[in-house]
């Protein structure tokens, strides 16, 4: 227990206090002015919302390929199953570098995207695709053991009481994953929220537009105002310590039957 | 529901777990699958259940073939090894599951089903429990609450896998009468899968033994035990000294050791002795007896033959201090194969 809390104070309590207490230094009318800025509010809107989105994607997409992991067995499935580490290994600059150079409107994708209208790099919907390739081994990773112990026999069970295939997935196969999904979720979520390397490169960085959060606190930081910067960290850490309060409250609830 | 599996063969890849099985089971029956693991009786199930479709060959239900017809179509009631019980949803739901999900002229109202899950809440004595979770139940209760679960939709049959595997011996042996109770107050014809012999005898109308995906015999718990139709059978059931050596003129002879063989042909032969088969007797042959201790009102007794084989005997209370050094005996019967 005390370890615990000495680690815990020295690794997050107290580097957190900081920024709190740097913030602290303007009075509240600056900080407030600074806070609710419109470019700040932007940038919030897009971290946040890109994030949600992001993480929406992969808690589709994630548990489809949890799926295919767990119950399929095919060629060259190790190496499938190592790309989807590979976002957790990757420096995330150069995961950026790839998803521009592949996404811009003359890259490999891009070029097929653009006739259709469809821009995919240098806008928010840049930062969702930076984001959902950073996202997708948490959820990944986070159903697929919980997907493994899901014995196969329980699914037989429901089956053999009658209920279709559909009735299987949703009453019983869904909500055994819930709290598992949840968790992967608000990891995807988090990382997107507080994801930088990957995303400045795609993202095109236009203020009121394509700036993201820890962007725009960077770029307080290089114009020495840390006061301001530290504002926007505490407006972003509050609103990350609320959602994921929540994230924890619905998850118990999920889990009440354990 | 009579139930008839007609020359039914499963490969899986190239082992095959069923080898033309063919069984009868009458309407009300409670039969036993006995066998060691691997020997086929799960996937015996499993094809009775339709959660497993043979290679070869058909499964009837009351004379109507359902050899590919689902689980569901055949309306059986299916109780898993490990359970398998909705751990997200109350006993109660879990029961209610088979209601719940049909649709249609089938559906149920809220109140007919209530009302059925406290009745087999009733049968299987769990009242009071039907808002708790699975997982703040103990083992035998998680078990009763998958029998009443399988029995809600008051199935044609009721399959069970090893209903009693995962639980303590005291649990089990108050289970199984439970079994038995609501097989009698049902009526439903069931098949379990077991490989305690102890389990099958005593609560089986029938037992079919399994070995290497046949069924080696079918009968009565005293018919397997008593007069075992082969090798296999007769060393799976009940306790019995093996010997493997000869038949010559009516008497088998392994070394020391000789016993009654009565109508054996002449040649090589395996021999098995019930430990209660074996008696003192001064014109018997000669063993060494190591060991004796209580078990209940008999003496079990551990000794070796001359040769050094080892032998348990079982013999009355009152004949224990004769059980010392060396000792006669000789076998009032044996069952003798040829080998």
């Amino acid at each position: 227990m005390g370890v615990t809390v000495t680690v815990l104070s020295l690794i997050v309590l107290i580097p957190l206090s900081a920024v709190v207490l740097k913030a602290a230094e303007q009075s509240p009318a600056e900080f407030w002015a600074v806070a609710t800025s419109e470019r700040a509010l932007a940038a919030y809107r897009l971290s946040f919302g890109a994030a949600f989105v992001a993480a929406a994607i992969n808690g589709v997409f994630g548990v489809l390929t949890a799926w295919v992991l767990v119950r399929y067995d095919f060629p060259l499935k190790t190496v499938v199953n190592a790309l989807v580490d590979l976002p957790f290994a990757l420096p995330t600059a150069v995961a950026g570098i790839a998803l521009a150079t592949l996404y811009a409107p003359t890259g490999w994708v891009g070029q097929f995207l653009t006739p259709l209208g469809i821009k995919a790099a240098y806008n928010p919907v840049g930062v969702v695709i930076a984001l959902a390739f950073i996202g997708l081994p948490f959820v990944v990773r986070t159903i697929e053991p919980v997907l493994r112990d899901a014995a196969a026999d329980v699914e037989e069970a429901a089956a053999s009481l009658g209920a279709s295939r559909i009735q299987t997935i949703i009453r019983i196969v869904a909500p055994a994953l819930a709290p598992a999904w949840l968790t992967g979720f608000a990891m995807a979520f988090a990382r997107g929220v507080g994801e930088y390397g990957s995303v400045i490169f795609i993202a095109g960085n236009m203020p009121y537009k394509s700036e993201i959060a820890p962007l725009l606190i960077i770029i307080q930081l290089e114009q020495f105002e840390y006061a301001r910067a530290a504002t926007i960290a505490v407006v972003m850490l509050a609103v990350s310590f609320t959602m994921l309060l929540v994230i924890n409250a619905v998850q118990a609830w999920a889990r009440r039957f354990d | 529901m009579t139930i008839s599996i007609r020359s039914v063969e499963k490969k899986f890849g190239r082992y095959p777990a069923l080898n033309k099985v063919d069984l009868e089971i009458a309407d009300g029956e409670l039969l036993a699958l006995l066998g060691p693991s691997g020997s086929g009786k799960t996937t015996l199930l499993r094809t009775i259940a339709g959660l497993e479709f043979p290679d070869a060959g058909q499964v009837l239900f009351d004379g109507e073939d359902v050899t590919f017809a689902s689980a569901a179509a055949r309306r059986v009631g299916f109780v898993f090894q490990q359970y398998a019980l909705f751990k997200h949803m109350t006993v109660a739901k879990n029961i209610a599951f088979g209601l719940d999900v049909r649709k249609g002229g089938d559906k149920r109202s809220k109140d007919e089903i209530a009302r059925r899950v406290e009745d087999l809440l009733k049968l299987v004595e769990l009242e009071g429990l039907g808002k708790r979770y699975p997982s703040q139940l103990s083992g035998g209760q998680r078990q009763r609450v998958a029998l009443s679960r399988a029995l809600a939709v008051q199935p044609s049959v009721l399959l069970l896998d090893e209903p009693f595997g995962a639980l303590d011996a005291t649990v089990r042996k108050s289970l199984r009468r439970e079994l038995r109770r609501v097989h009698d107050a049902t009526g439903v014809t069931t098949i379990f899968v077991t490989h305690d012999q102890e389990e099958a005898l005593e609560l089986a109308d029938r037992v079919a033994i399994l070995n290497q995906g046949r069924i080696e015999q079918l009968g009565t718990p005293d018919q397997v035990h008593d007069h075992p139709e082969t090798a296999f059978v007769c060393g799976f059931v009940g306790e019995a000294n093996r010997f493997e050596g000869h038949v010559s003129g009516g008497r088998f002879a392994a070394g020391s050791v000789t016993l009654p063989a009565a109508g054996a042909a002449d040649g090589p032969a395996v021999a098995f002795v019930r430990p209660h088969d074996l008696v003192l007797d001064d014109a018997g042959f000669e063993v060494r007896v190591e060991r004796a201790h209580v078990q209940g009102p008999l003496t079990a007794v551990s000794a070796t033959t001359l040769d050094g084989r080892r032998l348990d005997i079982s013999a009355a209370r009152a004949d224990a201090a004769r059980f010392t050094g060396s000792v006669k005996l000789s076998a009032r019967k044996a069952h003798v194969y040829a080998a």
